[in-house]
């Protein structure tokens, strides 16, 4: 089978790393060689498969050694769970720089010196916004072809979410690049289930998982480890391993996605009865005060 | 000579026919650009310091030029650090001809190139150590230094480097003003903009934190030169007569400059701008600030100087007021020499101009001093401003073009055939190779001086130089 790209994008904070590592590590177990790059210049996307955060980044090493010219790749990719190859961009501090360029240096370099030969899978983790053009990197030209948003029922990850889909319907006519499907991380949030899978529906993609809230996650990050490693046999790791299984089976396809306008998404939260509309709001207001004025 | 050019060319419908290759939209836009001077203008009538229209291949700068290559370069006795990738340094390197006398790499620096040399790296990781490191090595290697400017390349802006605080930092460590400048040169429409940017930075990093030099001993006669670069001496051919009408030039802004001079520039009487373009900024922030008047002049020509030196001459008392009619007769024998040899060779050539933000409209009556015409002129990054002051200087039916594409260029002198162009080192082989004699009027075709007496006999031979070479009579195409 050819080589398949994929990417988790997201708000920040969603859970983007943990779900990735854990669905990568339930991967290993179809028999899948994987390539983790993490595009995050905190360079924590590869922590619970290596057991620690990677210290050896590509863009800190090259700053070390002059350039990223005088960087193999021996230096930058580590060995993690069952073999899982692991690779973190890296970036500067907070506040300096352009991480950007960072991850398009590094992805360069990767593609150059052969780091993804001999592997089924590439995936990208990408940090919470598509904030610049280095960070759309991954879903450029022959990077990328499958996205899989993180989100929940929160409003601000709805928003994100539709956000990554009009960042990938930009590079879907130039680059190929597909929506696979988008991944719910509980939250416990109102009708979260429901309105995920209406706005899968809306941005033309599927809810490809829903994943339920389990502390066990936390017990297992705290010791640096993905939950299929930490409590294999738990129903959080069966969990994960659905999605790997749905991801796997999806073979590589995935839809152009239909982004909404601002509008149709706060819409949609009113339907739901998340977000109150105007005349609601007023006519509550309405009614405090007529109480208050009763009283 | 005629009050008009141009007569009995349909300027106008030649306009028209060149802007008709545009698609509308872009042909609407380029035609508020362009106009034939009216009798009794007080205006161009075109616009101007708007964004230029990609692809047209415009002649402008950007605003990375305009601080590092016009206003800060010359600073003789201050390092200006291109900081950022090599390129732009390496490029600008020695472009402009601003002379200076001193001993370089000792005590000035104005031939030398100074980068940070961006790496991948320094854009990923940003570029203020690397910035320390620079200045440290500055202040190691060149001890007699006397100030640093930092001159911002685009990827500055971009990754949001803190040259301010880099500057506070190493000032204070090394007791050498340091000057950051945001002149990106994505900012703003052409090199105005620089322009403007490094003329605030004086003010707010020169002005507001250093002093004049102790010692320093003011005159009633303490003027200064803002806006003369020096192009191959030009400042000196303008300070001579100053000096000889009786005053005494405190300062050069920039040719030949010092830090010093820029310090003691709040001391001066009066400010005398030749570039209003570049340096009006700092010369309404001193009249503002500390009080002190200024006036533009004009030293190209015997017309125009003479012009200029009694108005300068009137700002002060009689005896100056004397000395410039002396000054003035003493030249006017030189002056007849050289009309006398010239002016049968030039008298009746037709000029067209294309150049930056002054000369478009200062050195016009030195060409009609010699009997030439102006039959087109225009401004690369004026400001309405300019385009005011300049119906004074030009005639009727004086085709006007802002920051004019290479297109149009070429068409309207094709069409209009004058016998020299006046513009720059991007233009010059275009129209020699059309057979045109030209020449360089930003680095006076690495001739010069061409301010003051002196300069306008140069002027003269120049010009002469390129419109009678016999070789433009054997410019025969084979085929």
């Amino acid at each position: 089978m050819s080589l398949r790209q994929i990417a988790f994008y997201g708000k920040g904070g969603i859970g983007k790393s943990t779900t990735s590592q854990n669905t990568l590590a339930a991967l290993v177990e179809l028999d899948q060689k994987i390539l983790i790059v993490g595009c995050d210049p905190k360079a924590d996307s590869t922590r619970l498969i290596l057991h620690a955060k990677a210290q050896d980044t590509v863009l800190h090493l090259a700053a070390e050694a002059g350039s990223v010219e005088d960087l193999e790749l021996e230096d930058v990719l580590k060995i993690g769970y069952k073999g899982i190859k692991c690779v973190e961009s890296g970036g500067p501090e907070p506040g300096v720089g352009c991480a950007g360029r960072g991850v398009i240096t590094s992805i360069n370099f990767l593609e150059e010196n052969g780091a993804y030969d001999d592997v089924d899978y590439v995936s990208y983790d990408v940090l919470g916004d598509v904030v610049c053009g280095g960070f759309a990197m991954p879903i450029r030209e022959n990077k990328a072809q499958e996205i899989y948003i993180v989100m929940s029922g929160e409003m601000m990850a709805l928003y994100a979410a539709n956000n990554i889909a009009k960042g990938i319907l930009k590079y879907a006519h130039s680059g190929g690049v597909r929506l696979g499907g988008l991944i719910c991380n509980e939250r416990q949030t109102d009708k979260e289930i429901d309105l995920a899978s209406a706005l899968a529906a809306r941005l033309g993609t599927q809810l490809i998982h829903f994943v339920p809230r389990d502390n066990i996650v936390q017990h297992a990050e705290l010791r640096r480890m993905t939950v299929i490693e930490y409590a294999p046999d738990s129903q959080q790791a069966q969990e994960y391993r659905a999605l790997a299984n749905k991801v796997h089976n999806n073979k590589g396809k995935g839809t152009i996605p239909t982004p909404i306008t601002m509008e149709e998404l706060e819409e949609m939260l009113m339907d739901f009865g998340i977000m109150k509309s105007e005349e609601q709001q007023l006519a509550e207001l309405a009614a405090k005060e007529a109480a208050k004025a009763g009283a | 000579m005629s009050l008009s050019v141009n007569e009995g060319v349909d300027v106008k419908g030649l306009v028209d026919k060149v802007l008709e290759a545009y698609p509308e939209k872009s042909r609407k836009r380029r035609a508020k650009h362009i106009n034939v001077l009216e009798a009794e203008a007080k205006d161009c009538g075109v616009k101007s310091n708007i964004k230029s229209i990609p692809g047209v291949m415009t002649i402008r700068g950007c605003a990375y030029a305009g601080s590092k290559g016009v206003v800060w370069g010359p600073i003789k006795d201050m390092i200006h650090i291109s900081h950022g990738p090599v390129g732009c340094g390496y490029y600008s390197w020695s472009g402009r001809r601003n002379y200076y006398v001193g001993d370089t790499g000792v005590d000035s620096w104005g031939t030398m190139h100074f980068t940070s040399d961006f790496q991948e790296k320094d854009i990923v990781f940003g570029g203020d150590k690397k910035l320390h490191k620079v200045i440290e090595e500055i202040n190691e290697l060149f001890p007699l230094v006397n100030g640093i400017s930092i001159q911002s390349e685009c990827p500055i802006g971009l990754i949001g480097d803190d040259i301010e605080a880099v500057a506070r930092a190493k000032s204070a460590e090394i007791g050498k003003p340091i000057i950051p400048v945001r002149c990106e040169g994505f900012r703003g429409v052409s090199q105005s903009l620089g322009h403007h940017i490094a003329n605030d930075t004086i003010r707010d990093w020169i002005f507001e934190k250093t002093e004049p030099k102790e010692g320093f001993v003011s005159t009633p006669y303490d003027v200064t030169i803002i806006g003369d670069y020096n192009i191959g001496g030009d400042a000196w051919a303008s300070r001579i007569l100053l000096e000889e009408i009786g005053l005494r030039v405190v300062a050069q802004w920039s040719g030949d400059g010092t830090l010093a001079e820029l310090e003691n520039t709040p001391k001066a009487k009066v400010n005398l701008i030749h570039c209003y373009r570049s340096m009006n900024y700092i010369a309404r922030h001193m009249e503002e600030k500390f009080g002190i008047p200024w006036m533009e002049y004009n030293f190209f020509g015997p017309s125009q100087i003479a012009e200029s030196l009694r108005k300068i001459a009137a700002l002060f008392d009689d005896k100056i007021k004397e000395n410039a009619e002396k000054v003035i007769a003493k030249y006017q024998p030189m002056v007849d020499a050289v009309i006398a040899k010239y002016k049968p060779r030039l008298e009746g050539k037709k000029v067209m101009i294309y150049v930056g933000g002054l000369r478009p409209r200062h050195v016009v009556d030195a060409y009609h001093d010699l009997g030439m015409e102006i039959v087109g002129t225009g401004y690369e990054f004026a400001h309405n401003d300019d385009y005011q002051r300049t119906p004074h200087y030009v005639k009727e039916g004086t085709l006007i073009y802002d920051d004019v594409t290479a297109f149009e260029l070429e068409k309207f002198v094709e069409a209009i055939r004058p016998d020299l162009v006046a513009s720059g080192i991007k233009e010059k082989y275009v129209f020699q190779k059309m057979g045109l004699p030209f020449r360089q009027m930003h680095s006076w075709d690495y001739s010069g001086p061409y301010h003051g007496y002196d300069g306008f006999a140069i002027f003269a031979r120049d010009m002469d130089l390129a419109i009678n070479n016999p070789v433009w009579g054997i410019m025969k195409a084979p085929f």
